[in-house]
C-alpha cells in the first residue's frame, strides 16, 4: 500500500522520499515519472522518479515543498505512512543508445531525475559529463552520488560558495569554448534553465533534449492538460514526453501554461495555512 | 433474501391474485430537483421513484408475450418479467433479473437512452401515446434498491464453481465491469486493472455526478467484487505492467480500455489557458471532484462565460458543469441545426432548464488570449446545411464572410474521443483500424492476438454505456468458450 519508506530533508524545502511500490520499481526505466495522490481527494501530481530498486520494490522521489500537495506531502506525511496512490511508471523512457560524450544537466530540483539517465547512460558506454548546479552551498544534494554515475561531474553554485561560480550554462559554454566534442546534451531543472540551455546550443547544433514537467491530471494521456506545441504540433507531456527536442519547444506557450492555476494554488495555500494558525491558536 | 414489502399496502399484486394493468394511466413522472436548486449543486437531479411509485408504474404494465421492448433492448432484458417481480413486490429479485443480461442496472436505468430504445417500443405507445412504461426508472428503482439491501447475499446467487481458468481484464469501466463480472458467475478467476485510481472508468471521469452518483457507480463495483472479481487501481498496463507479462500469465485477456483520447480541432489559440479538452475538464470535476472548493485538492477555472464546442452527451454534461460552477452564462456551440445535435433530449431539455444557450450553426475558428496567455474570446464563422454526409446528416458548409467574435474565458472542445493507444503500441501483431480502434471478429471479440479480446469503445471509438455493457457480456461469452477450447479453429478479424 504505497507506504513511505523513508524520508530526509536534503536541503531546505527538498525531501527525498522512499516509497514501497513494487511494480514500479520493477518496470521503471531513466526518465519516466509517476503520479502521487497523499489523500483520497487530493491532487494527482507527477513527480520524477529519481531512483527504484526492484529487489526492496522502492522507488525513490525528490520534490520540493512548493505547491499545495507537495507542501502537505513534505510536512503532513513521515516514514510508515501510507499514500493513497502512486501510479508510474509513466512517460516514454529517455532514448538511450552509445552517443558518444553526453553531457547531462540538472539545475537545482533537476539533480534527482538525473541519476537514472547518467546511470543509464553510462552502462550504455557513454562518456558521461555531468554537470549540476545550485544556488547555494547548503542547498545541495546527491552531488556525491551523481558523482558515482558520470564520468566527470563539473558543480556549480550561484554565489560561489562550493564549485565554480555562475550557472549550469556557464560551464557548459565554458566546456564547449574549451573545445570539447560534444554528442548530446540532456537538460533537466527549472523551466527558465532548460530554455537558456536551449537557446545556448541552439547555434552548436549540438541535440539537447529536456524533460518537460507540465501540469498533469491522468498522466496517461487522457486529459491533454500537459499539451504544449512542439514543432508546430500540439504534443502530450505525458505520453510523446516528457522529453523532447529542446530546439522545437515553444518555450513561451509552456511558461504561460504552467501558470494557469497560480491564482488557484496560492489561494489554497493561504487557507491550509489558516487553518493551521488557527489550530496552533486553538491548542494555545 | 428476505424482503419485508407490504405489496398490498403498495397497490400491488398479492400473491396468488392475478395482476390488472392499468396501462390508460398516465406515465408517472419521476420528481426533479428544481433547476433553482439543482444549478446551485451537484447532487442527482432526477430523484428516483420510491417503492409505491414504482409499484404504481410497474403495474402500468401489460407484461405482454411478445414483449418488443426486449427486442428494443441492446442485451435484451426479460423486461416484463422485472417489472412484474416489482409489481409484485420482490424488489431485489426483479434485480437479479435485470442482472442475468446486464451487470450495470442502476447506471444503465439511468444513463441508457431508453426513449430510442426499449421505451420507444413499449406497446402501451399504440393506446396510449407518449406514455410508454417508465421501464428506465424502474430497472434504476429495483437495482439501486438492490445495492442499498443486500448485495453479498445477492452476488453469491450467481457463483458457480471454479473452473480454474485465470483471466485478466484491463479498464474497469462498463465493458470491463460487464465482462469480468460475468467471467466470474461463470466461475473464473478475474483480475480487473484499473488505470485510475478508482474503478469505473468513464461512469467515474466521465459523466458528472448529478446525472450518475459516484456512490452508485461504486455500489454496482462492489456488487462485481462481491461475484469475486479482484479489482487493482493505479495498474497502467503497457507502463505498470508489461503486456507481455500480462499475456504470459493468464489464459484469456480482455482490452477494454475505452475511448480516453481527447480530439481537438487544432485550430490557433487551442493551447491557450482556458481552453480544455472535454476530458480534462470532466476528469477534474468528475473524477477529482473539484467542485468541492474546500475538500479536493484539484483546481478548476471558474468561468464568468463558459463556450462548449459540440453538441453530444459530452458537451452537455459540461455546459450544465459550467453553469453550476457559476458562469453567467454558457454556451453550446455547434456546427449544425438543433435536428442533428446527437445529445440525448432529456440531457438538452434539463441543459436549457438550467440557462444553457445554443449557438447553433455555427463553428470556432481560432481562440483569442490576453497578454498573459488566457483565453479572452473565441472567433467564429456561421455555416449552411448542405448535402447529407457519410453519417447521414446534412453537411456543414462554412458561409464566408460570416466571422464574429464571442468572448469567453473558459472554452471546452467537446467534439469526441479516440481510444488511447498504448495497449496497441505495446502490443505487437494488434491490428486496429486508424492506429488505434482494435479490430475484433464482431462475433467473438478476439483480435488479431492469440487469447486477447476486446469490447467497448476499444473496439468502437467513443458510444454509449449500454453498447460497452453489451460488448463485455458477449465478450465474456466468447472467452468462456477459448479457454475451454483453445486449439479449437478461432476465426480472427477479417
Amino acid at each position: 500500500m504505497y507506504t513511505i519508506t523513508r524520508k530526509k530533508v536534503l536541503a531546505s524545502g527538498v525531501i527525498e522520499m522512499g516509497i514501497l511500490a513494487p511494480r514500479i520499481a520493477k518496470a521503471h526505466k531513466p526518465g519516466q515519472f509517476l503520479m502521487v495522490m497523499n489523500r483520497e481527494e487530493s491532487e494527482r501530481i507527477p513527480l520524477t522518479i529519481a531512483d527504484s530498486d526492484p529487489a526492496t520494490g522502492e522507488v525513490t522521489i525528490v520534490f520540493l515543498e512548493v505547491g499545495r500537495s507537495t507542501i502537505e506531502l513534505g510536512e503532513d506525511f513521515k516514514e510508515g505512512d501510507s499514500l493513497f496512490a502512486v501510479v508510474g511508471p509513466l512517460g516514454t523512457p529517455t532514448h538511450i543508445e552509445p552517443f558518444g560524450t553526453v553531457v547531462v544537466m540538472g539545475g537545482g530540483l533537476g539533480v534527482a531525475p538525473i541519476y537514472p539517465i547518467c546511470k543509464g547512460l553510462k552502462a550504455a558506454g557513454n562518456t558521461v559529463v555531468t554537470i549540476i548546479g545550485y544556488r547555494r552551498k547548503d542547498l545541495m544534494f546527491w552531488h556525491d552520488k551523481l558523482a558515482g554515475a558520470s564520468t566527470e561531474t563539473i558543480v556549480t553554485t550561484d554565489d560561489g560558495s562550493y564549485g565554480s561560480k555562475g550557472f549550469v550554462t556557464d560551464a557548459l559554454k565554458a566546456l564547449h569554448d574549451g573545445g570539447r566534442a560534444i554528442d548530446r546534451i540532456i537538460a533537466i531543472g527549472p523551466p527558465v534553465m532548460m530554455r537558456a540551455v536551449s537557446n545556448l546550443t541552439q547555434p552548436w547544433g549540438i541535440p539537447t533534449w529536456v524533460s518537460l514537467n507540465t501540469i498533469m491530471v491522468d498522466g496517461t494521456g487522457m486529459c491533454g492538460g500537459c499539451r504544449v506545441e512542439i514543432g508546430k504540433e500540439s504534443k502530450f507531456v505525458c505520453v510523446d514526453g516528457p522529453d523532447f527536442d529542446a530546439h522545437l519547444v515553444n518555450w513561451d506557450e509552456m511558461f504561460a501554461r504552467m501558470k494557469v492555476y497560480t491564482a488557484e494554488e496560492r489561494a489554497a495555500i493561504l487557507a491550509n495555512h489558516e487553518c493551521k494558525l488557527h489550530l496552533d491558536n486553538i491548542k494555545r | 433474501m428476505s424482503e419485508t414489502i407490504d405489496i398490498a399496502a403498495l397497490n400491488g399484486v398479492k400473491e396468488g391474485e392475478k395482476k390488472r394493468p392499468r396501462s390508460k394511466e398516465k406515465r408517472l413522472e419521476i420528481a426533479c430537483q428544481t433547476v433553482e436548486a439543482r444549478v446551485r449543486n451537484y447532487d442527482e437531479v432526477a430523484l428516483g421513484y420510491g417503492p409505491a411509485e414504482a409499484v404504481a408504474e410497474s403495474m402500468r404494465c401489460l407484461e405482454c408475450p411478445k414483449p418488443r421492448c426486449v427486442v428494443a433492448c441492446p442485451v435484451h432484458i426479460d423486461i416484463p418479467t422485472f417489472i412484474g417481480l416489482i409489481s409484485r413486490g420482490k424488489f431485489s429479485q426483479a434485480a437479479e433479473d435485470i442482472r442475468q443480461y446486464n451487470n450495470l442496472p442502476s447506471v444503465c436505468g439511468r444513463v441508457c437512452p431508453q426513449e430510442n430504445l426499449c421505451e420507444a417500443a413499449c406497446i402501451v405507445n399504440d393506446t396510449n401515446p407518449k406514455n410508454p412504461i417508465a421501464i428506465g426508472r424502474l430497472e434504476r428503482f429495483a437495482s439501486d434498491w438492490q445495492l442499498t439491501h443486500d448485495v453479498r447475499d445477492a452476488a453469491s446467487v450467481h457463483k458457480r464453481p471454479a473452473t480454474g481458468f485465470k483471466i485478466a481484464v484491463i479498464g474497469s469501466g462498463p465493458a470491463g465491469l460487464s465482462c469480468s463480472a460475468d467471467l466470474a458467475k461463470m466461475g473464473h478467476s478475474v483480475d480487473l486493472f484499473e488505470a485510475l485510481h478508482k474503478p469505473g472508468g468513464v461512469l467515474m471521469y466521465g459523466i458528472p455526478e448529478f446525472r450518475l452518483p459516484k456512490a452508485i457507480v461504486q455500489k454496482e463495483i462492489e456488487y462485481v467484487k462481491a461475484l469475486g472479481v479482484t479489482v487493482e487501481c493505479n495498474v497502467v498496463v503497457g507502463r505498470t505492467l508489461p503486456v507481455k507479462e500480462v499475456l504470459d500469465s493468464y489464459d484469456a485477456v480482455f482490452v477494454a480500455s475505452g475511448a480516453g483520447f481527447p480530439n481537438m480541432m487544432n485550430i490557433p489559440g487551442e493551447n491557450l489557458n482556458g481552453v480544455y479538452s472535454a476530458n480534462e475538464f470532466l476528469t477534474r470535476v468528475n473524477l477529482m471532484k473539484a467542485w468541492k472548493n474546500d475538500s479536493a485538492g484539484t483546481p478548476i477555472r471558474k468561468p464568468r462565460k463558459a463556450v462548449v464546442v459540440g453538441a453530444g452527451f459530452t458537451a452537455f454534461d459540461v455546459v450544465r458543469i459550467a453553469l453550476r460552477l457559476g458562469a453567467e452564462e454558457a454556451s453550446i456551440v455547434y456546427r449544425r441545426s438543433r435536428e442533428e445535435m446527437p445529445g440525448r433530449g432529456e440531457e438538452i431539455e434539463h441543459s436549457l432548464e438550467e440557462g444553457a444557450k445554443f449557438v447553433l450553426l455555427t463553428n470556432p475558428v481560432k481562440y483569442l488570449g490576453d497578454e498573459n496567455g488566457f483565453v479572452r474570446g473565441v472567433v467564429v464563422q456561421k455555416m449552411d446545411l448542405g448535402e447529407p454526409d457519410s453519417s447521414g446528416r446534412r453537411r456543414p458548409v462554412p458561409i464566408k464572410g460570416s466571422e464574429y467574435e464571442i468572448e469567453c474565458d473558459l472554452v471546452v472542445v467537446a467534439i469526441g474521443q479516440t481510444p488511447n493507444v498504448l495497449i496497441p503500441s505495446n502490443l505487437p501483431g494488434l491490428a486496429t483500424r486508424w492506429g488505434s480502434v482494435i479490430k475484433v471478429n464482431r462475433e467473438s471479440y478476439m483480435t488479431t492476438v492469440p487469447k486477447v479480446f476486446a469490447g467497448g469503445d476499444a473496439i468502437t471509438g467513443a458510444a454509449t454505456v449500454i453498447l460497452a455493457t453489451r460488448a463485455g457480456r458477449e465478450a465474456a461469452r466468447s472467452m468462456d468458450a477459448y479457454v475451454r477450447d483453445p486449439a479449437r479453429n478461432w476465426n480472427p478479424p477479417a
